[in-house]
């Protein structure tokens, strides 16, 4: 909204009008939003990101029965775990977890995999190279994006820091 | 009459209607008013989009075959749908090979084309004219939000597109020499203005149509010179249950009170209430094919003679809303009434 109808003296003009109009329709808005249900969502999202944690502590023992060690298991477990997710994502029930599980399955890396296969399997028919190639990254590129950004800023305020204060990285 | 309404006289007539719709639709309450139901998403087809095409196609030939006309004997064919360049629509006319128009009106097209095919049936520039819309779940959901299969919560003013397409052809008032005494006649027509309140979320669609749903009857009423209770129902397109409620808080501040048997929403009526269906259908087709199956069925058993469809659509596209514009919306009326 431009700054001029703000500050309009004149309240009956066009604009004051329309503004007060919009005002007016933004409270029926607010009196006719269904209720939200925040607490109920966040303990959903609470036990099932819970869950899926669990499962891949449960993956990453059995994988340390098959001659991992404690640091190697962590890159077979997210693997482990992604297949599982894009296995749910093709078989259409992924979705379904989210809707009830909204950010407990979508934090987890198991999240990730589903914005990857899922744009994947979408733009199939678009062909593998400008279908599938170009339009993967479509829901998870600005999460990689911004993930290097961040981490990039957060490493620079880290080495400043450490610099600055005297101790060593 | 006035600057929105026409008012049709001698009234065109609807000869038939067709629809086609998916399996959710098949689920819902209006599932035995369709004349095809198609379980499989993709239709046989490759991609989505080619079964949106299908849809359109299907009910065009199903509305053809109910009129008993000849596909050749159609002088326009008016078309809607949603998807970028209206492909769907084009594409089926591709096939039809039947003079054509698109249009689009987002999910107000399916009473646009109704009003346009009228509009030409009663000024003599067709005797028979063909209205199509239609809508398909999957590729709205990819070109307007996310990939389907990408788990996003949606919250519950979130609609769900309509996997289906109607369609209808109307004749001029003198096609028939011997019309039926509960033939279907097309009596007026009011064309929306764009109404923009400010909406600017796209998960709530209902709330960003509601007002131009309002403008269009308000405007309806004043120049046609009827009340609400002169039709038996007034059937808005797709405002959902958030929009419908809040159409009729919006009626009641401009001094309008409609009893609640006397108005209905398409997108409440398609789907059952659960919280599954989040605020209810929408789409092109969910209006289409309410219509074009339910309401068509409705007159022909006699349970109505008076009905004012209004279609509502919002008018973005996803560039509009990554650029944080806000969300216009219309409303297109027509009255189909039994003389």
């Amino acid at each position: 909204m431009p700054k001029s109808v703000k500050n309009n003296p004149n309240p009956n003009s066009a604009a004051a009008k329309m503004q007060a109009r919009e005002q007016e329709y933004q409270q029926l808005q607010a009196n006719n939003q269904p209720p939200a249900h925040l607490i109920k969502n966040c303990f959903n999202a609470f036990w099932t990101g819970g869950l899926i944690c669990l499962v891949a502590q449960g993956v990453q023992q059995i994988l340390l029965n098959y001659g991992f060690n404690n640091e190697t298991v962590g890159a077979p477990t997210s693997a482990v775990m992604i297949i599982l997710a894009i296995i749910l994502t093709a078989c259409g029930v992924y979705d379904r977890i989210s809707q009830f599980a909204g950010a407990g399955s979508a934090v987890p890396i198991t999240g990730f995999a589903n914005t990857m296969s899922s744009a994947a399997m979408e733009y199939r028919s678009e062909g593998f190279v400008l279908g599938v190639g170009g339009n993967m990254f479509k829901v998870a590129g600005p999460v990689i994006v911004f993930g290097a950004v961040s981490s990039f800023v957060v490493a620079i305020i880290t080495v400043l820091v450490y610099q600055l204060g005297g101790g060593s990285l | 009459m006035g600057r929105q309404t026409w008012l049709f006289n001698p009234a065109p007539v609807l000869l038939g209607a067709g629809t086609v719709a998916g399996k959710r639709e098949s689920e819902g309450p209006l599932a035995a008013d369709f004349d095809v139901i198609h379980k499989d998403p993709y239709i046989g087809q490759k991609s989505f989009e080619a079964a949106e095409q299908k849809l359109i196609e299907e009910a065009c030939n199903l509305a053809v075959r109910h009129s008993k006309v000849g596909r050749d004997d159609l002088n326009l064919h008016f078309s809607g749908d949603l998807q970028n360049q209206i492909t769907s629509s084009s594409f089926t006319a591709r096939s039809l090979a039947v003079p054509y128009i698109g249009l689009f009106g987002a999910c107000s097209s399916s009473v646009e084309s109704m009003n346009m095919a009228a509009l030409a049936c009663a000024s003599g520039a067709a005797r028979l004219a063909l209205a199509s819309t239609g809508s398909h779940t999957n590729a709205v959901e990819k070109q307007f939000r996310y990939p389907n299969e990408y788990g996003s919560q949606k919250n519950a003013t979130t609609q769900i597109t309509v996997t289906g397409a109607g369609a209808c052809v109307i004749a001029a008032a003198d096609y028939l020499s011997n019309p039926p005494p509960e033939q279907i006649r097309l009596t007026s027509a009011t064309v929306g203005k764009i109404v923009d309140l400010q909406v600017k979320d796209p998960f709530n669609m209902g709330a960003a149509m509601a007002p131009a749903a309002c403008d269009t009857l308000l405007a309806h009423f004043k120049e046609r010179g009827v009340r609400p209770d002169y039709y038996d129902l007034i059937l808005t397109g797709d405002l959902g249950w958030v929009g419908s409620n809040l159409l009729l808080d919006l009626l009641s501040n401009n001094g309008v009170y409609i009893p609640q048997g006397q108005i209905n929403d398409a997108g409440k009526m398609i789907f059952t209430p659960e919280a599954k269906n989040l605020a209810g259908g929408s789409g092109c087709g969910c209006m289409a094919v309410t219509a074009c199956g339910h309401i068509w069925r409705q007159f022909a058993r006699g349970e109505l003679k008076r009905v004012l469809l209004l279609a509502t659509g919002a008018l973005l596209s996803p560039l509009t809303t990554q650029q944080q514009e806000s969300i216009p919306g219309i409303a297109h009326a027509i009255s189909w009434e039994v003389m």
